[in-house]
């Protein structure tokens, strides 16, 4: 075994996770600085990474300009909902003590390259970006705080969908939610919907898609049921890109696939266009 | 006994129970089906038309399940496609221009999750939905019949009243589904139809529905007419209150209903 001579002292080497990022759409290998330089954007395939509310805020509004809303609604326990690994009160303190959010939405006033307006930015970190009771109230609020100021809505959407540890209360922000935008849009204000990876359930199913203008980022999966469940219900394999922003603008259902570093640039520019 | 939550289920999902054909044929005089969303089909699995029901124009629409292989095959199990939705929409809209109230009959395990349905705007479709029925200027009375099948049933269920037959269960996610996640055991579903709350007297008091309709004895399976009959008389007294109500207050009431789900200002 003389080709395997243990060193006395190995060198420390960081671990692979500190170092590697693997892109999850074409799991490219990249290193971690690489990564982040590329604004979280895989350098080989184009898939848009996801970004934290802050983050994201960061890169949408001026700066100085962000103005937080609404912080103080958070969720509700009125099922006092409990699963196999414990109460959803403690699991959802856990995440608001971790992340340092209270909802799933982070909502505010700023502007966008000038334009007033008012910004929403799911956090797909913050229980899987799920619609609850806190999200919803965030989202009818700001409709009616944007009514009220004439701001136009910008909305990032990142989400698995409702929040079923909220039970039905849960899909019935599904419909306060909609009815909201609908009153907004009925007051002449602009909606732009953002989707971002992963958009799907019953936030895909109400807010989401029913902006003036639908944008998505690259590669963003989007979509309204699992790919296996319906894999499951037709017994057939499902095309690669099924699902994906650039398959649902081929279906018709967003306005346009833009890039990262032209976002706030075009939602500027449609703003623009709508006179706000 | 008071049932469980999983025999509510099975209850909800016998197919003895009656389902929209049915209902139509008990309660109402009269029906003219309408067909297809004038874009790409006719859902069989969402239909509906004119109807009288004890005297009073109505456009009545709902899932439709079969009580056979044969029938649920046709109605694809009473899980619509992209196509139903508008077609839903599209009636509704003649009933608005023409004064007339919608009665909407929901039954469905959800949303048929389809390549078709995905191509063709599944999440689109109903989501527009709830955008449409919040703004619909005409009553709407909603009756969850059986299975309230998350954002496929939502989807025709946003209206003035909502009402709920006693057995009905009425959920953002199935329990098998739940059970799947959040016990990574599908087996486990009573127990996730429990911490659901997804019965109708539950729903009642976490303030999601606005009446329970009694069943007979032994559940809507047991006696049909007895079933529509109790429906039909909460559909009526619910039409009659919302009848004087002038469009912009029956708006103006719908939205503060559906704002206030969730309870942030009690």
């Amino acid at each position: 075994m003389s080709w395997y001579e243990p060193k006395t002292e190995k060198p420390k080497i960081p671990s692979e996770k500190d170092v590697w990022a693997v892109c999850p759409k074409c799991r490219s290998h990249f290193e971690k600085s690489a990564w982040r330089k590329n604004d979280f954007i895989c350098p080989k395939c184009n898939y848009h990474g996801r970004l934290s509310a802050r983050e994201r805020i960061a890169r949408m509004a001026d700066a100085g300009t962000f103005v937080e809303v609404f912080r103080a609604v958070s969720y509700s326990d009125h099922l006092e909902f409990h699963d196999v690994s414990g109460a959803y009160r403690d699991k959802v303190e856990a995440t608001i003590a971790k992340s340092g959010e209270t909802e799933s939405v982070v909502m505010g006033t700023c502007e966008i390259a000038g334009h007033r307006a008012m910004l929403g930015v799911m956090d797909f970190a913050f229980m899987g970006g799920s619609l609850g009771t806190g999200t919803g109230e965030r989202i009818a609020r700001a409709c009616e705080q944007a009514i009220a100021e004439r701001r136009p809505l910008v909305l990032f959407s990142a989400s698995g969908g409702a929040r079923m540890h909220e039970g039905i209360l849960s899909l019935m922000q599904m419909a306060k939610t909609s009815a909201a935008i609908a009153r907004l849009k009925e007051a002449g204000l602009p909606y732009i919907s953002v989707l971002t990876d992963p958009t799907t359930g019953g936030v895909s199913a109400s807010y989401a898609m029913l902006g003036d203008i639908n944008i998505a980022e690259p590669k963003a999966l989007v979509g309204f049921a699992g790919r296996r469940v319906i894999e499951n219900t037709i017994h057939q394999k499902l095309p690669a890109d099924f699902q994906s922003a650039e398959y649902l603008e081929k279906h018709g259902f967003v306005d346009r696939i833009v890039e990262r570093r032209e976002l706030k640039g075009f939602v500027a520019k449609m703003l623009e266009y709508f006179g706000f | 006994m008071k049932k469980t939550a999983i025999e509510r289920v099975k209850l909800a999902r016998d197919p003895g129970r009656p389902h929209f054909c049915d209902f139509v044929r008990l309660m109402c005089d009269d029906f003219e089906e309408l067909h297809g969303d004038r874009l790409v089909s006719d859902d069989r699995a969402l239909i509906g038309g004119f109807a009288r029901i004890g005297g009073e124009k109505v456009l009545i629409l709902g899932h439709n399940k079969g009580s056979t292989v044969e029938e649920n095959m046709a109605a694809n199990f009473g899980m619509a496609n992209p196509d139903g939705y508008r077609k839903a929409m599209r009636l509704a809209s003649l009933a608005e221009k023409f004064r007339v109230p919608v009665v909407t009959l929901v039954d469905t395990p959800g949303a048929y999750p389809g390549r078709e349905a995905e191509e063709r705007g599944q999440a689109e479709a109903i989501a527009k939905s709830l955008e449409f029925f919040a703004r619909l200027r005409t009553p709407v009375v909603v009756v969850i019949t059986g299975e309230g099948g998350s954002g496929g049933a939502l989807a025709i269920a946003v209206g003035d009243r909502v009402l709920m037959l006693e057995n009905a269960v009425y959920s953002v996610i199935s329990p098998e589904g739940c059970a799947g996640i959040l016990w990574r055991d599908g087996a486990k579903a009573p127990e996730a139809a429990e911490a659901l709350k997804i019965t109708a007297a539950d729903l009642k008091k976490l303030g999601a529905i606005d009446e329970v309709v009694r069943e007979p004895a032994g559940g809507a399976q047991k006696d049909h007419a007895a079933t529509a009959a109790a429906v039909k008389e909460a559909v009526l007294a619910s039409l009659r209150e919302l009848a004087g109500v002038p469009a912009d207050e029956l708006l103006e009431r719908r939205y503060a209903k559906f704002r206030a789900m969730g309870n942030f200002y009690s």
